[in-house]
């Protein structure tokens, strides 16, 4: 049986964000993923950045697709309403979703697989739709569950455990959210927690699609030399580019962003996000600008991480829908049928 | 069709002899090409008819193609109020000289054929059993208007012209119908009403007017309207609180959603503040559309997808996953010809066994079968009570003639007491009363589980999943578990015989033969049981309108000896889903089938009866 409950083990009593609660209740089941999956970290990140959100746990629904990834939607947030539809297709059950009650947190996570692949339709429209919600993708270059396939995201030449070498180029998601319009384009790393949870604070507060690829190595099948998805590999090609830094609304800025260097970014709940540029001539606000540097960075192999890319003024589906504020399906029935006189002065035109 | 080719044609407006008078009784088909406005002119005569209180019906045969196709256009006006296709045409407009040949040809003996004399004819093309009548629309038409659109388009409405004198149509009427569409726009109706003019006048100078097959006022259209099925679903999904529509362009399912958002604009915009209480989401393919479906019924909105079988066929994975993880959605097929492409524009009625049981694995569904836009509107009302009451897709079957021809039904009615059922939904105070909430338990043992709203309670959250469950929502891959759970999916369908719409019966005491039958071949039933009963054969009818089926059908069954089952499709999908769904004998049923893509017509009936029976009396 690969459904385990998770061991009760107590964390530190002091450890209470702002509603009172601990980082055990933002968790979910014991993950049934291999030790050392880079998923497992990404779940951690999660979990951590929806603690210090001060976000009840029950206001997020969480989805996902079919994968390795798509698993881990169960190891966190267990008060949360959870979704694993069919593979290549939790975007389209999010914007059903979403549409039906804008207020809530909406996370998706997915894999280069189930997003790339099978479901990249569905993932360009979500984003081109600027579905509200933080979409993650777990990206290791290889089909887990069915035994060590390549994926889309496979780079040219990166070896396969049995020795086949992949020769169709990548799709890379980063490139491809910020070619098709994407309101906030992230990449991270599985292994830098450090840089991984302001991202998914960002990604969750940000008012849009927020796209966020994490390269998260798969310790079984393309964790061994000559595979460009490794840790070794990615952590020797790892290229911040942008630091962001999330910073609460009621928290002031502290920091002095007079040197060009920082640039704090203002969420549309009032929360910023602030953007340390590592290299000068980064700007995350320019997108034709951060997708010559994505594109001349990879080239040479880097991998280019951070906030790459954001606009807080695009709007989202619902203000693109002119939708009510309230949840759709809060709405009185009264408000919803037009009643019998109505239907009667109505026919009149069919008659 | 015999073609005489020696003899002379006769000369305009003259009759032949055998022509009896006949009032309020006969078939008009226009012949025309799409893209020209004739839907417009066709819509008021038929309307104009309408309104002289006679029972009318229109089916529009169009091609799928934007401009320069045949198209064609029939009316049926009938005293008796019958709606199917009769097979006859008494007067063919004929107005496409590329389907000349064929339309002439079309014309049932003693019948007339109108075409535009400006251009000769083909003389080649002759018949002596019928009356052709030249009327110069083109030429009259080309000297008022200089505009080349307008004269396209007046053409057609001059041809209405020369039918309002032959036929003895109020010419008020006409020039009401005018002022009601055209509302303040002078131009048009002067435009318009000139070219009715030019036809009418044309005909009363040069035919002998009326036409013995003319009509006459009656009072039989009261209380009635005339409409499309696709506009009442879409009615239907407002009345029944739907906010959440997601859908993928595909005819003949189109018009739905436009109905809808229509109807939307008008009912559902925030007076103050201008926003919407609706959403509807155009998606980038069917399978999509589905998933949007899922996702806001999930949570908690009632949501539905409008398509036709192509689109189903690619929402297949999805309406599995519906099954399984018990997510209410509302389908509207809007059956067009199949297989793959098929005929777009076309009818059939040929995705019920596929729909009955779509998906992989071991899947039922439940499916309404309406049988005219008043249905489409009933029947879209009750399956979003249907799908939130057993939380599983419901099909509503409509199909293209049903959909897109406008259809005479009773006027609706709209009880203002009706609360939609929601289904078995926990709210916030009951889950934080309980326990623990466990989502696939049968309290009520049918089948029918309780659900939650996600963000309503951390008490009520759960995982939804389309992989194997047990009766808690955890994994399994425990086979006790998983038939657990299937087994009780297997009593919630036979719930849901209780909680569909009746069979509709015809039944007189004493007779063994049946027709059973559904959806839009109800007109064309009613009227061969007519005939039938008229040349001394009493049959008996039953018309299912849904799947599962119910304890009356089977009684149906058992109760008739000879059961002959009309359908649209060619491998008697209703006679096979009823001889694996009821324990009814494969020997008592015959199938009467029609797929050819023209909506099914009553001789097609009564012949495949009556053969059948002489078969039997010889035998």
């Amino acid at each position: 049986m690969s459904f385990m409950q998770k061991p009760k083990v107590s964390h530190s009593q002091r450890l209470h964000n702002e509603l009172g609660l601990s980082l055990r209740d933002y968790e979910g089941s014991m993950s049934t993923l291999c030790a050392g999956c880079g998923h497992d970290s990404i779940t951690a990140a999660i979990i951590q950045a929806f603690w210090e959100l001060n976000i009840e746990p029950h206001k997020v629904a969480k989805m996902s697709g079919i994968g390795c990834s798509s698993k881990t939607p169960a190891y966190f947030l267990s008060q949360a309403h959870g979704i694993n539809a069919v593979h290549g297709r939790m975007p389209s059950i999010a914007t059903g979703a979403n549409a039906a009650d804008r207020n809530l947190y909406y996370i998706g996570v997915s894999g280069d697989g189930d997003s790339l692949s099978i479901g990249l339709g569905q993932f360009i429209h979500a984003l081109r739709r600027n579905l509200n919600m933080l979409y993650i993708i777990e990206n290791n270059g290889v089909y887990g569950l069915t035994k060590g396939q390549f994926s889309a995201s496979a780079d040219v030449g990166s070896k396969a455990k049995k020795g086949e070498v992949n020769l169709q180029p990548p799709i890379d998601p980063a490139i491809a959210a910020l070619t098709l319009g994407g309101s906030f384009v992230a990449r991270s790393f599985s292994g830098d927690k450090a840089q991984l949870v302001p991202l998914i604070k960002a990604g969750i507060m940000h008012n849009g699609f927020a796209m966020l690829d994490v390269l998260s190595p798969c310790v079984t099948f393309n964790d061994h030399e000559d595979s460009t998805k490794s840790y070794a590999h990615t952590r020797q090609f790892y290229h911040p580019a942008v630091h962001a830094d999330f910073i609460p609304s009621k928290q002031p800025i502290r920091a002095a962003y007079d040197n060009g260097d920082a640039m704090p970014v203002e969420l549309h709940d009032g929360s910023t996000v602030v953007l340390r540029k590592v290299s000068k001539d980064y700007n995350p606000t320019d997108r034709a600008q951060a997708y010559s540097y994505l594109h001349a960075h990879q080239k040479r192999g880097e991998i280019v991480t951070g906030l790459l890319y954001i606009d807080e003024a695009q709007r989202e589906m619902h203000e693109l829908s002119n939708t009510v504020g309230q949840a759709l399906r809060d709405l009185p029935y009264s408000e919803l049928c037009p009643g019998s006189a109505a239907l009667e002065e109505l026919q009149s035109q069919y008659c | 069709m015999p073609e005489t080719r020696t003899r002379n044609l006769r000369r305009s407006g003259v009759q032949p002899e055998s022509m009896q008078t006949r009032i309020n009784d006969f078939v008009i088909k226009i012949a025309n090409v799409n893209g020209t406005g004739s839907a417009s002119a066709n819509g008021l005569l038929m309307k104009a008819i309408f309104r002289m209180g006679i029972p009318v019906v229109g089916k529009n045969f169009f091609p799928s193609n934007i401009q320069g196709l045949p198209t064609w256009f029939e009316i049926r006006v009938s005293r008796e109020g019958y709606m199917a296709r009769s097979g006859r045409v008494d007067i063919m407009v004929a107005m496409n000289a590329q389907t000349y040949a064929q339309d002439l040809a079309d014309v049932s003996p003693g019948g007339y054929l109108l075409y535009d004399s400006t251009w000769p004819r083909d003389k080649q093309l002759v018949r002596d059993d019928i009356t052709v009548i030249g009327i110069p629309l083109s030429q009259m038409v080309n000297t008022h208007f200089e505009n080349v659109r307008a004269r396209i388009l007046m053409k057609n409405v001059c041809y209405v012209g020369a039918l309002a004198a032959l036929l003895d149509i109020d010419m008020q009427v006409i020039t009401q119908l005018l002022k009601e569409t055209f509302g303040n726009k002078e131009k048009l109706i002067a435009g318009n009403l000139k070219s009715i003019e030019l036809g009418y006048n044309y005909a009363k100078e040069h035919c002998k007017c009326p036409l013995p097959l003319k009509l006459e006022r009656m009072q039989a259209t009261a209380d009635h309207i005339m409409v499309d099925g696709n506009t009442m679903a879409g009615l239907g999904c407002v009345y029944a609180g739907a906010t959440v529509g997601a859908w993928y362009p595909i005819t003949p399912s189109t018009s739905l959603m436009d109905a809808f958002k229509d109807f939307c604009e008008r009912y559902r915009v925030d007076k103050q503040s201008g926003k919407h209480r609706y959403c509807i989401v155009q998606a980038e393919d069917e399978l999509s559309a589905i998933g949007m479906v899922l996702g806001a019924a999930w949570n908690g909105a009632r949501a539905f997808t409008p398509t036709s079988g192509p689109g189903i066929s690619l929402m297949n994975e999805f309406i599995g996953f519906a099954y399984y993880a018990e997510i209410p959605a509302v389908l509207f097929d809007v059956q067009r010809v199949g297989p793959s492409t098929g005929m777009p524009t076309r009818t059939q009625q040929s995705d019920l066994l596929f729909c009955a049981y779509a998906s992989h694995g071991d899947t039922r569904h439940v499916l309404l079968f309406p049988a005219d836009p008043g249905e489409c509107f009933q029947f879209a009302v009750q399956a979003f009570d249907l799908a939130e009451q057993l939380q599983t897709p419901v099909f509503v079957m409509s199909d293209l003639d049903i959909g897109m021809n406008d259809w005479m039904v009773p006027k609706l009615k709209w009880d203002q007491n009706y609360i939609p059922d929601r289904g078995k939904v926990y709210s916030r105070e009951q889950l934080e009363s309980m326990q623990v909430f466990r989502r696939y338990i049968d309290n009520d043992s049918d089948g029918i589980c309780y659900r939650t709203y996600p963000g309503v309670s951390a008490k009520g959250s759960y995982f939804t999943r389309g992989s194997g469950h047990n009766r808690f929502g955890g994994y399994t891959e425990d086979a006790a578990e998983y038939q657990d759970v299937l087994d009780r999916l297997r009593r919630k369908h036979d719930t849901a015989k209780q909680l569909v719409p009746a069979p509709v019966l015809r039944i007189k005491k004493g007779v063994k033969t049946a027709i059973v039958s559904l959806g839009s071949c109800d007109g064309a039933v009613l009227e061969a049981l007519d005939v039938l009963a008229r040349e001394g054969t009493e049959v008996n009818y039953l018309r299912v309108r849904a799947f599962p089926f119910n304890r009356q059908v089977e009684e149906f069954l058992d109760g008739h000896e000879h059961i002959f089952v009309v359908e649209q499709n060619r491998d008697a999908q209703l006679k096979s889903l009823l001889l694996l769904e009821t324990r009814v004998e494969k020997r008592k049923l015959t199938s009467i089938l029609h797929y050819g893509g023209m909506p099914i017509d009553s001789r097609c009936i009564t012949e495949g009866i009556s053969k059948a029976l002489a078969k039997g009396a010889a035998a």
